[in-house]
C-alpha cells in the first residue's frame, strides 16, 4: 500500500512535535531532573479519587448524556459563577469534554470554514495551529513580546486582522510564558474587535493558577461575552490530568452545534471521571488553594534563582512556568536545551517549540518538588559557568 | 502565600535562601524569625521521620491509655510531667473521653515496653489504671505515608 498517497493532505501537513527526540534522550537518563513536563506533580486529592472509586463500586459504568451529567454541568455552572463570576446555563451552554483539548478542537471545527483565519498568539501551547489546519483554516501566528510580559497588545492584534479572520485564540494564563491578560488588556482587545464578527476562543485551563491577582476572562467583559467561548478543565486546577476532564461554555447557538460533533466523535466523557469531577467541583476549592500556595512558593524561588545566576526573566503571574531569556548564552533555545540535558541532565523545554517568538527562551516548569528545583538551579549555574569559560577560551 | 512556620513544618530542610524566596522575606528576616521562634520554644526541634521497619533495627511502639487521679491545684499537669520525664516516653497527650492520658512509648522489644509500663508507669501513685496497645504497623505519620508508592508507568507527554 502506498500510504503516502492515501493519507489526507491536511494530516500530512501537520508537523509532529519537534521535541520527541529530546524526550527520548531524557527517558534513557536515569538520574535526570525534569522541569520539562507541564503537569501538576500532585496526585489527585483523595476525596476526588474516592468519589471515582465509589462510582465504580456502585456500578455507574454506562454512558452519560452527551453533554455530560446534568449534575456535573450544574456544579460547573455554580463553580464558574462562584470563582470567576461567569454565568452559564447548565442546560444549554456547557458541554463536558475529554480534557480541554477536545473542547479546543470542537470550538475550532465548529467555527472555521476553509480559508478562514485563526489568530494564535505565540509562544503558546502547540495545539491551536494544527487543529486550525485540520479544520481547513489558516493559523495566523502573532508574536507576543517579552517586554510586554507576553501579553497580546491591541496593536499586535489589529495588525493581524484581515477580512478572513474568524477566531482569536486567547491562551491566558499562558503556557509556556506564564503571562496573563488583565482587565485593561482585555478592554483594549475588545475595542479592536468591536465592529467585527471575530469570535474569541479563551483557553482558561490555568485560570485557577494566578498569583497576586484574580484571573479575568474575556467573558467577564459584557462587550465580549457574546463572542467568547470559554474552555476550561480539571487537569491543572485539581491535578486531574489523567482523568481527561474539561468543558466548554459559550453562546447556546454555538454550543448546541458543538454538541453534534461531540456526540458523534466522543459520545460522552468518561463516566467515572465525571463522578470524580462532581466531587472536585463541590468540595475541591480548598485543594486548589493549597496547591496554588505551594506553586507560588516554588515560583518565587525559581524566578529569584534564575535571575541570580544571570538569566533575566519577567515575573510570571500565571500557570506554572517560568520563561527565562537565555540569549546571553549565545546558544539557540534548542542548543541550550540539548546541551544542558546532556551535560547536566536537566530537562527544560526550548521556547521555539511553542512557536516563533519563543526562540531565545526556555520553559521551566515548577510543578515539581523544591529539592529538584534547587538542584536544577545549581546545575544550571554550573552549565552557564562552564559554557562561559569555554566561550572565553575560544575567543581568547 | 505560605507562612514561614507552615513551610518549615512541612520540610525543615529548606534553606534560609529558599524560605526567603518562598515567603517574600529577606534572608536576614528569615534567620531572625527562626531564631526568635526557637528561643520562644514555638519551634521545638527538627526531626526526620524514619521507617524503622525497613531497617535492621528492632523497634516497638505502644500507645498506652492511662487513667489518673488529678491533683488539687495541679490538675493533670503534675502527673503528666512525672510521666514525660522518662526518655522512653515519646509523646503524652491529655485526652477527653474514657481515659485521661495517652502515652506513647517506644522501646527495642515488647518486653522492654511491658516492663516500663508495669514498673514505672502503673506504679505511679496517681495512676489508677493502664491499657497497653502495641502498634503493629505504621501507615502514615506527620502526613508522610510509610512504604514506597508504586509509580505510574508512563511515556513522556508534551503538554
Amino acid at each position: 500500500m502506498n500510504y503516502e498517497s492515501i493519507l489526507s493532505d491536511r494530516i500530512k501537513e501537520v508537523q509532529p512535535s519537534g521535541i520527541r527526540r529530546f524526550f527520548d534522550i531524557l527517558e534513557e537518563m536515569k538520574d535526570a531532573i525534569s522541569l520539562g513536563i507541564g503537569e501538576p506533580d500532585f496526585v489527585t486529592p483523595w476525596h476526588i479519587r474516592d468519589a471515582g472509586i465509589y462510582s465504580l463500586e456502585k456500578g455507574f459504568t454506562k454512558y452519560t448524556s452527551n453533554a455530560g451529567m446534568a449534575e456535573l454541568r450544574r456544579e460547573i455552572a455554580a463553580y464558574l459563577n462562584r470563582r470567576f463570576q461567569l454565568q452559564y446555563d447548565f442546560a444549554g451552554q456547557i458541554i463536558v469534554t475529554v480534557g480541554g483539548s477536545e473542547a479546543i478542537d470542537l470550538s475550532l471545527r465548529c467555527l472555521v470554514n476553509p480559508g478562514d483565519e485563526v489568530i494564535v498568539p505565540v509562544p503558546s501551547f502547540v495545539c491551536y495551529g494544527p487543529l486550525t489546519s485540520m479544520a481547513g483554516g489558516t493559523p495566523v501566528l502573532v508574536e507576543t513580546k517579552a517586554e510586554n510580559e507576553f501579553r497580546l497588545t491591541a496593536d499586535e492584534l489589529r495588525a493581524a486582522i484581515t477580512p478572513r479572520t474568524k477566531v482569536l485564540v486567547l491562551p491566558f494564563p499562558n503556557n509556556p510564558t506564564g503571562g496573563i491578560m488583565e482587565r485593561t488588556d482585555l478592554e483594549a482587545i475588545a475595542e479592536v474587535v468591536r465592529d467585527t464578527n471575530i469570535m474569541i476562543l479563551s483557553d482558561e485551563i490555568y485560570a485557577e493558577l494566578t498569583y497576586g491577582q484574580h484571573h479575568v476572562s474575556p467573558a467577564n467583559l459584557p462587550e465580549l461575552k457574546d463572542r467568547t467561548i470559554v474552555v476550561n478543565g480539571f487537569s491543572k486546577s485539581h491535578a486531574m490530568t489523567g482523568w481527561r476532564m474539561g468543558y466548554v461554555c459559550g453562546p447556546k447557538e454555538i454550543i448546541q452545534q458543538m454538541l453534534k460533533l461531540h456526540q458523534f466523535g466522543i459520545m460522552s466523557a468518561p463516566t467515572v471521571s465525571q463522578y470524580a469531577a462532581v466531587e472536585a467541583m463541590r468540595n475541591g476549592d480548598n485543594d486548589i488553594m493549597k496547591m496554588r500556595d505551594e506553586y507560588d512558593g516554588r515560583r518565587r524561588y525559581l524566578v529569584e534563582g534564575l535571575r541570580r545566576i544571570g538569566l533575566p526573566c519577567f515575573e510570571p503571574k500565571g500557570a506554572f512556568y517560568v520563561f527565562p531569556d537565555i540569549r546571553s548564552s549565545g546558544l539557540t533555545s534548542d542548543e541550550f536545551c540539548e546541551q544542558f540535558l546532556l551535560e547536566e541532565k536537566v530537562a527544560v523545554i526550548s521556547g521555539s517549540a511553542f512557536g516563533p517568538g519563543g526562540e531565545g527562551f526556555v520553559r521551566c516548569c515548577y510543578a515539581t518538588g523544591m529539592k529538584d528545583i534547587a538542584e536544577a538551579l545549581t546545575r544550571m549555574d554550573n552549565f552557564l559557568t562552564n559554557l562561559r569559560k569555554r566561550q572565553a577560551r575560544a575567543q581568547g | 502565600m505560605k507562612k514561614l512556620l507552615e513551610l518549615l513544618e512541612e520540610d525543615c530542610t529548606l534553606t534560609h535562601e529558599q524560605l526567603a524566596s518562598m515567603t517574600g522575606m529577606t534572608v536576614q528576616e528569615v534567620e531572625e524569625e527562626i531564631q526568635k521562634k526557637e528561643r520562644e520554644k514555638i519551634i521545638l526541634g527538627y526531626q526526620a521521620v524514619v521507617d524503622w521497619d525497613r531497617t535492621e533495627r528492632e523497634a516497638v511502639t505502644a500507645l498506652i491509655e492511662v487513667n489518673v487521679t488529678p491533683q488539687r491545684g495541679e490538675g493533670f499537669d503534675r502527673v503528666a510531667e512525672r510521666i514525660y520525664q522518662y526518655d522512653e516516653v515519646e509523646s503524652v497527650y491529655l485526652m477527653s473521653g474514657a481515659y485521661d492520658l495517652t502515652v506513647i512509648i517506644s522501646g527495642r522489644t515488647l518486653k522492654e515496653v511491658a516492663q516500663f509500663v508495669g514498673q514505672r508507669l502503673a506504679t505511679l501513685e496517681d495512676v489508677t489504671g493502664t491499657a497497653t496497645h502495641f502498634i503493629l504497623k505504621k501507615y502514615k505519620e506527620k502526613h508522610l505515608i510509610f512504604e514506597k508508592p508504586e509509580e505510574q508507568e508512563r511515556e513522556l507527554i508534551f503538554s
